[in-house]
C-alpha cells in the first residue's frame, strides 16, 4: 500500500503532473511549421526510438551475418585443409613416381650399357631375419632366373639369386655374412675377396659395411680406393662397382680392409638380374642382347 | 475533509478572481486570488496537496480563460509543490516568512507562465517585471490577510458560542 500512497511518492507525482501538463500544452500548440508540438515532439522521440531500434536490429543482423560468414569460412577452411591433405598425398605420389622413373631410367641405362642380357625386377620384400641380409624380387624361374645369377643396380653389385621360385626370387645381398665376390682394387689392380660381416662386429654390421680379405700386406691399398668385381668368381660380371675402401689397416702382415658398399640397400627399389652367368676370365663371351 | 476544504477554497478563489477581473487596470490583474489559494493550501497541507490544488485550480483557470490549457496549471503545480515543500522544511507561521513565500511564489508563477508563453511564441510581454512585482505584493498582502482571517475563524466561532451560552 505504501507504493500506492502518493504522499510517499511526492517527487514522482510532481514529475507526472509536470509531464502531463507539458503534453497537454503540446497538444494545443503548433510550431512555426504548422505542426502540433505534441505531434512533432512525439514524432521526434519515436524517430529516435526507431533509429535506436533500427541500429540495434542492424547490429544484430550484421552480427548474425558475420556469424554465418564465419561458419562458412570454417567449412571452407575444413574443405581447404582436406584439399591440402589430398594435394600433399598426390604430390608425394608424384615424387615417388618421379623417383621410380629415375630408378627405372637408371636401370634402363645400365641395361642398354651392359654387354649381357638382363631383366629388370622390383624389390617386393626383405629378409625376415636381420642376421641374413636378403631381399625378395618379383621375378622368378618363369622369367629365366636361376640360382647364382648376379643381381646388380646402376650403383653396383647388389648380390646373387639365392633361391628362385616360379614368380619370385630370394636375393642374397653382398653385405650378407655368407656372401662373397671376387674383386680387384681399381687403382692398383690388387685382387681379393669381398664378403659380408657378421653381427660379431656389431659396429660394422650395423653400418652395413663389407670386408675385403686376402689382400697381401705388401699390396698398395689406400682409403677411398674403388673396388670392382674381378669376374673370377663365376657369378658377377667383371668391372661392376662393389664399394669404396673406408678403412684399411695391416694386421699380422695382411690388410684388414672395410668397404662401404656402392649400393644403398636401404633404398633399393628395382634391380637388374644378369641372365647369363659369366664365364671365368679369358673365356668371357658377351651374349647378344635379347638372347637368353 | 481536507480535500473538500481545498476544493471549496479553490472554487471560492476562482469565483472571486472572475469577479475581480472586471476591475482590470492597464490590462493586468494586480492580484491572482487563485494563486493565493494554491500557496495557502500548500503551506497548510503540504507539497502533495499544494501541487494537486495547483493543478486543479490552474487547469480550471486556463479553461475559463482563452489561453492554452495547461500553462497556468503547470505554473501553479510547480508553485504549489515548491511552496508546500518549503513550508514543510521551515516554520512559516509568522507573517514575514509567509510574505516572502507569497512573493517568491508569485514571481515563480509569473516566470513560468510568461516564459512558457514566450517560449511557444504565443504571447509577448513587453515589460513584465513591473506588473509582476505589483502582483507579487498584492498576492502577499491578500494572502497574509486571508491567512489571518482563516486562522482567527475557529476562535471567533468559539467566542460567539460562549457568549450565547452566557445569555
Amino acid at each position: 500500500m505504501a507504493l500506492l500512497d502518493i504522499r510517499q511518492r511526492t517527487g514522482w507525482l510532481f514529475g507526472a503532473l509536470v509531464v502531463s501538463h507539458i503534453i497537454l500544452i503540446s497538444a494545443q500548440v503548433t510550431t512555426k511549421r504548422g505542426v502540433p508540438v505534441l505531434q512533432e515532439v512525439t514524432f521526434g522521440v519515436f524517430a529516435e526510438l526507431q533509429r535506436a531500434s533500427t541500429s540495434a536490429l542492424s547490429s544484430a543482423q550484421e552480427g548474425w551475418q558475420n556469424y554465418f560468414a564465419l561458419q562458412q569460412i570454417r567449412q571452407e577452411n575444413e574443405r581447404l585443409k582436406k584439399e591440402v591433405t589430398q594435394l600433399s598425398v598426390s604430390l608425394q605420389q608424384e615424387r615417388t613416381a618421379a623417383q621410380q622413373t629415375r630408378t627405372l631410367q637408371g636401370l634402363l641405362d645400365l641395361k642398354s650399357g651392359t654387354a649381357f642380357q638382363t631383366t629388370a625386377a622390383t624389390v617386393i620384400g626383405s629378409g625376415a631375419d636381420p642376421e641374413f641380409r636378403t631381399i625378395t624380387i618379383d621375378k622368378g624361374t618363369q622369367d629365366g632366373l636361376r640360382a647364382d645369377m648376379a643381381v646388380i643396380s646402376p650403383a653396383g653389385v647388389v648380390g646373387r639369386i639365392l633361391m628362385p621360385t616360379a614368380r619370385a626370387a630370394k636375393v642374397q645381398l653382398i653385405i650378407d655374412r655368407d656372401a662373397a665376390a671376387g674383386v680387384v682394387i681399381e687403382r692398383s689392380r690388387v685382387g681379393g675377396l669381398v664378403s659380408g660381416i657378421g653381427s660379431a662386429d656389431a659396429l660394422a654390421f650395423k653400418a652395413g659395411l663389407i670386408q675385403l680379405e686376402y689382400v697381401p700386406g705388401s699390396a698398395d691399398v689406400k682409403k677411398g680406393d674403388r673396388v670392382v668385381t674381378s669376374g673370377l668368381d663365376g657369378i658377377y660380371p667383371k668391372g661392376l662397382p662393389v664399394g669404396e675402401i673406408q678403412s684399411a689397416e695391416r694386421v699380422s702382415g695382411e690388410w684388414r680392409i672395410r668397404l662401404k658398399p656402392a649400393v644403398d640397400f636401404s633404398s633399393l627399389e628395382a634391380v637388374l638380374v644378369v641372365l647369363q652367368v659369366p664365364e671365368p676370365p679369358g673365356d668371357v663371351k658377351p651374349a647378344a642382347d635379347g638372347e637368353p | 475533509m481536507k480535500a473538500l476544504g481545498v476544493l471549496v477554497a479553490i472554487a471560492l478563489s476562482l469565483a472571486l478572481q472572475t469577479t475581480l477581473s472586471r476591475f482590470v487596470v492597464g490590462g493586468s490583474v494586480a492580484v491572482d486570488v487563485v494563486l493565493v489559494a494554491v500557496i495557502a493550501t500548500a503551506l497548510t497541507i503540504g507539497p502533495v496537496g499544494g501541487m494537486l490544488a495547483g493543478t486543479a485550480a490552474g487547469l480550471i483557470q486556463d479553461a475559463l480563460s482563452s489561453g492554452v490549457i495547461g500553462i497556468g496549471g503547470l505554473a501553479k503545480t510547480i508553485v504549489g509543490f515548491l511552496a508546500g515543500a518549503f513550508g514543510q522544511q521551515f516554520i512559516v507561521t509568522a507573517a514575514l516568512p509567509r510574505l516572502v513565500i507569497f512573493v517568491a511564489g508569485t514571481v515563480l508563477h509569473g516566470v513560468v507562465y510568461m516564459g512558457l508563453y514566450s517560449l511557444l511564441d504565443l504571447r509577448e510581454f513587453p515589460s513584465p517585471w513591473k506588473p509582476l512585482a505589483a502582483q507579487a505584493l498584492g498576492n502577499a498582502l491578500v494572502g497574509i490577510v486571508a491567512f489571518g482571517i482563516i486562522e482567527s475563524l475557529p476562535g471567533m466561532v468559539e467566542r460567539r458560542r460562549a457568549r450565547r451560552v452566557r445569555r
